[in-house]
């Protein structure tokens, strides 16, 4: 393990040194079957369940593109400003290991479909522009399931367990140039990068990029150097798959590497692990010879060259960019910069958006989702729109308040009770009986009996200390479990102890 | 005439007039079978699995179409040799290998598929080099097959088990595989009928790879009409193989019966100067320059051609060819299926991986896996792959400019006839360069074929004619090789496999000294 107590401040870290970072982000896409054959991508299916001889790699299986993955790869590379090769190769990556049925994996090399394009982040009001070197398609391995370890790792484990389902799931890998923004702000950007992409790919539809599903991985590459010199070493932490993870793996990072150099050591070109418990990365793979993957053209594939035309049809299909969307919809939903970036860092914009489309006003809409939603989500550890709750749900929540047929706090249990699983709003307040006590019969009679219990306090009322009456109103609300319309039992409170 | 001595365009139209039932054929073919191809020590040794219940039910299934008065495909019925590295979901499929010794392939290969819905039956699967490397099947980890001309001699490889079958007379129809010449080379030294499609025209799909942009699956046959009739069967377009082609297959079945006329006028042959001379044996070329003659005499033109950097397509093969390979065979490593040593509990898995690889593979698998793997390195690529890549395209225009000026190009097949088991197991090089003059049509992706044209003076074993046409021409193969079928069977009073000694009784003994020499 690392030792910490030596580490420098990032503050520290940066005063010394200026870092480099690279991203390396894997999106897996969302097409209904695999990238070179047609079995189901559906998640979380009984293991080896969805395989055919092709992605088991079993001796004279073949694969075949699957076009509808190679559409969303020129999509994405047209999203991020990238030039669209008219020609272009898979290659063979070769390396050993149990999880991949052919011990190499079918990618791209030196022929990416998509190249040199960017892509806008903004941090603090500042405006980043960061470098695409490449967006090319490749096959994902399998899973490895190691069984009998303490850490799930292949390190003491008793034996493995393999599941090919995810074998031959395409996947895109999207790498940057070297971003190099003032020291300060780089963790932020990484996570912004890392924040836009997803919001890109979720509004080009290619992928739900459920980072916590593994849809979207993260590798960040991180150097330091001294300003005005060449490129430092740089590690690459593997799998930071949080938004908040990429943010503290890059922090942790420069203040490690920070450390070393200070005390004159030297950076080893290396793979790290993230550790979401501690905060820190620790060393993976120490390969003492350099990997050497032999990439060569993918034999069994023939060239992939997409028609001008095509990538022309496909650049009309592109949505709305983030940022111009964000732009948009915080001036129609009248929010300041500073709720708005609530809501984006919350990754709410979709969610809200889709509120208010289904007719709640765009306060009440972020009220929930970043409010109650976010923190039942939060206790469960799942995603906003894992927890439970459609966009439909919290506008029909706000709909019966606007209706007066719920309060705050009644409508506060409807959410809960959604959450719960409960069912749909409609259903919860009928099941849980929460509607507004607002007949003046029913009413009338918690009325009664909080005058005639409280005489005293009747008596203030009467002598025109209105100030008293919210001790009435209390207890009206207890007598109705908090089911009563507040402002009908202030009417009728009044009318009875009129002077 | 027994069953077995006839053809299978002949057993085809008599199972369909009623006069044979495709079960009395397929059990003439299985009898032959057990007189002649076992043991594994001495005899041919064709076939590495016979499946006799799935070919006798499979025969069933053809006579019961008859009876119900079902439509007939034009080998319904036949009986056929498959070379053991094309997948069948009913018998195992080994590709000579010991790491998939017993393994049950899952699926068929799209060639089997079609070889069914024809109405085919698969008689059981044939012997080769392990992984289709090698030129003599002595690199099949079941032991070789031998030539039927002489049990003391190979039979060629990779296919030399699905050659061996069609001399022997255990079938009259076999598939094989031609990665450097796998198919033409054996078929030359049998003296059988072997042609290599252009690629792309058969679907690779099922067949177990050695170097995927070389491999080609391809007819094996006694006779070009034969070989026509199977070809028709398994070419043509499958979704399932990216490289296959999605363009007509030209009739090769009409070339076949034109060229049976006799007539070659207004064809140019082109001579390919660079394939003779050194290291050619002189009865090889004594009958290659009978063949020229005798396309001449046929009324075609022939020309000499220069293709000055087929030199070159033998290095430049062996540097694709283990790249390829180092490749493909990775997936063999006691994960999912077959072989798997040292599975003990007490080992990792990347140490049961290299205990399975270091025991399964045999020497010729290793040595490719390893130079393909140092010709890939990082460093080295662009030197060895790289280059050889370049060489491929040079070999192609060499191609490219002789036909322009031929419409066919002619060699010999191999520089020798059939040499004894064990001669150059010890001696890879020597092995290689059987495949001197089939290795530019697999670098180019052409057309090419063997067709017997004699037997050499020295030894009395047969030569091959080597036939080359461009890509997409295979019909022009055909053309040729029934026209010279017909003139040499009308000089020999038949087939060249007539002059074969008979195999029954003489296992295991040199043929060649008490056998009449005829050219």
């Amino acid at each position: 393990m690392t030792v910490t107590t030596a580490l420098p401040t990032f503050d520290e870290a940066i005063a010394a040194f200026e870092p480099v970072m690279g991203m390396e982000v894997h999106v897996e896409l969302g097409t209904a079957t695999k990238m070179f054959c047609g079995c189901s991508t559906t998640f979380g299916a009984e293991p080896n369940s969805q395989v055919c001889p092709v992605c088991l790699g079993l001796p004279g299986s073949l694969p075949v593109v699957n076009r509808v993955a190679v559409e969303s790869a020129i999509r994405i590379g047209l999203a991020l400003n990238c030039s669209i090769a008219e020609w272009c190769r898979f290659a063979r990556k070769n390396y050993f290991y149990p999880d991949m049925p052919k011990n190499f994996q079918v990618s791209q090399y030196d022929e990416p479909i998509a190249f040199d394009g960017w892509m806008d982040v903004t941090v603090d009001a500042e405006t980043y522009r960061i470098g695409i070197e490449r967006a090319h398609m490749e096959e994902d391995t399998g899973k490895s399931l190691h069984v009998g370890g303490a850490t799930g790792r292949i390190h003491g484990a008793s034996h493995s367990l393999l599941d090919y389902n995810r074998s031959g799931i395409p996947l895109i890998e999207i790498v940057t140039k070297p971003i190099e923004v003032p020291p300060a702000v780089a963790p932020a950007v990484a996570r912004a990068y890392v924040t836009e992409l997803r919001e890109l790919i979720r509004a080009l539809g290619v992928s739900e990029a459920r980072m916590e599903l593994g849809q979207l991985r993260c590798d960040a590459n991180v150097s330091l150097r001294k300003a005005g010199d060449p490129y430092g070493t740089r590690t690459e932490t593997k799998n930071v798959n949080s938004l908040r993870s990429v943010e503290r793996a890059v922090t942790f990072e420069i203040r490690r590497q920070a450390a070393v150099l200070s005390d004159g050591g030297r950076i080893v070109q290396e793979t790290r692990h993230w550790h979401e418990d501690t905060g820190e990365t620790t060393s993976g793979r120490t390969k003492e010879e350099a990997e050497d993957y032999r990439y060569f053209p993918e034999p069994d594939l023939v060239p992939v060259a997409p028609s001008r035309e095509w990538v022309d049809e496909l650049r009309g299909t592109l949505p709305e960019p983030p940022a111009a969307r964000r732009a948009r919809l915080q001036a129609e939903w009248g929010f300041t910069d500073l709720e708005m970036r609530d809501v984006v860092n919350a990754g709410a914009v979709s969610l809200v958006s889709a509120t208010v489309e289904a007719g709640a006003p765009a306060g009440g809409a972020k009220k929930w989702w970043l409010g109650e939603i976010a923190r039942v989500a939060n206790e469960r550890g799942v995603a906003l729109e894992d927890a439970g709750i459609a966009p439909a749900d919290v506008a029909r929540v706000e709909e019966l308040i606007a209706a007066g047929a719920l309060n705050d706090k009644l409508a506060r249990q409807v959410v809960e009770g959604v959450l719960a699983g409960e069912g749909g709003p409609d259903v919860v307040v009928s099941a849980r009986g929460l509607q507004l006590v607002n007949d003046d019969a029913a009413l009338g009679t918690a009325v009664d009996e909080a005058i005639a219990a409280q005489p005293d306090v009747a008596d203030k009322i009467r002598g025109g200390n209105l100030g008293a009456v919210g001790a009435l109103i209390g207890a009206v609300m207890k007598a109705t479990r908090g089911q009563a319309d507040a402002k009908r039992a202030r009417e009728l409170i009044l009318e009875r102890l009129q002077p | 005439m027994t069953l077995t001595r006839k053809t299978a365009a002949e057993l085809a139209s008599s199972i369909k007039s009623g006069e044979v039932s495709a079960v009395e054929v397929t059990r003439a073919h299985l009898d032959r079978i057990a007189e002649v191809d076992g043991p594994a020590e001495s005899g041919v040794h064709a076939f590495l699995h016979v499946d006799t219940d799935s070919a006798l039910a499979a025969a069933a299934v053809v006579d019961q179409k008859r009876a119900d008065g079902d439509e007939l495909g034009p080998l319904a019925g036949v009986p056929l040799a498959l070379k053991d590295v094309i997948t069948t979901a009913d018998m195992p499929t080994t590709a000579g290998s010991k790491l998939l010794e017993g393994w049950r392939p899952p699926y068929d290969a799209t060639i089997t598929r079609r070889l069914r819905e024809a109405g085919i039956v698969i008689l059981g699967k044939t012997n080769l080099d392990e992984f289709a490397m090698g030129s003599s099947t002595e690199n099949s980890a079941f032991g070789p097959s031998r030539n039927p001309w002489d049990l003391t001699r190979i039979p060629g490889g990779s296919g030399g088990g699905s050659a061996a079958s069609l001399a022997a007379f255990e079938a009259p129809l076999a598939i094989g595989t031609d990665t450097g010449g796998s198919i033409r080379q054996p078929a030359a030294v049998t003296g059988t009928v072997g042609v290599k499609p252009t690629y792309g025209g058969v679907s690779r799909y099922g067949l177990i790879a050695c170097a995927s942009s070389l491999d080609q699956a391809g007819p094996c046959a006694r006779t070009v009409l034969d070989a026509a009739l199977l070809h028709s069967v398994i070419a043509g377009h499958d979704p399932n193989d990216s490289t296959s082609i999605d363009q007509p297959v030209p009739d090769i079945v009409a070339a076949a019966r034109k060229g049976a006329d006799g007539d070659l006028s207004g064809l140019r042959v082109g001579v390919v100067k660079e394939l003779g001379g050194e290291g050619y044996q002189a009865g090889v070329e004594a009958r290659f320059n009978d063949a020229v003659a005798l396309l001449s005499k046929l009324g075609a033109e022939v020309v000499e051609v220069s293709c000055p950097h087929f030199a070159y397509a033998l290095p430049a093969y062996y540097l694709i060819l283990p790249s390829e390979v180092s490749s493909n065979l990775a997936r063999f490593d006691a994960m999912r299926y077959g072989l798997r040593l040292g599975d003990d509990g007490t080992r990792s898995a990347e140490e049961v991986m290299s205990l399975t690889r270091g025991a399964g593979f045999g020497a010729e698998a290793k040595r490719r896996i390893m130079l393909g793997t140092y010709a890939l390195s990082s460093g080295y690529y662009d030197a060895y792959y790289g280059q050889a890549q370049k060489v491929r395209t040079l070999v192609a225009r060499d191609f490219d400019a002789a036909f322009a000026k031929a419409d066919v190009l002619v060699s010999p097949t191999t520089p020798t006839t059939a040499f004894p088991i064990g001669e150059k197991v010890d001696d890879p090089l020597a092995m290689y360069k059987n495949d001197l003059c089939t290795i530019p049509s697999n670098l180019a992706g052409n057309a090419s074929a063997s067709f017997p044209c004699g037997l050499a003076d020295e030894d009395g074993l047969p030569v091959g004619l080597h036939v080359m046409a461009p890509v997409l021409a295979d019909d022009r193969l055909y053309r040729v090789g029934a026209a010279v079928e017909q003139a040499y069977a009308a000089q020999w009073g038949g087939t060249l496999l007539e002059q074969a000694p008979a195999l029954d009784g003489r296992r295991g003994e040199s043929a060649t000294a008490d056998r009449g020499v005829v050219s």
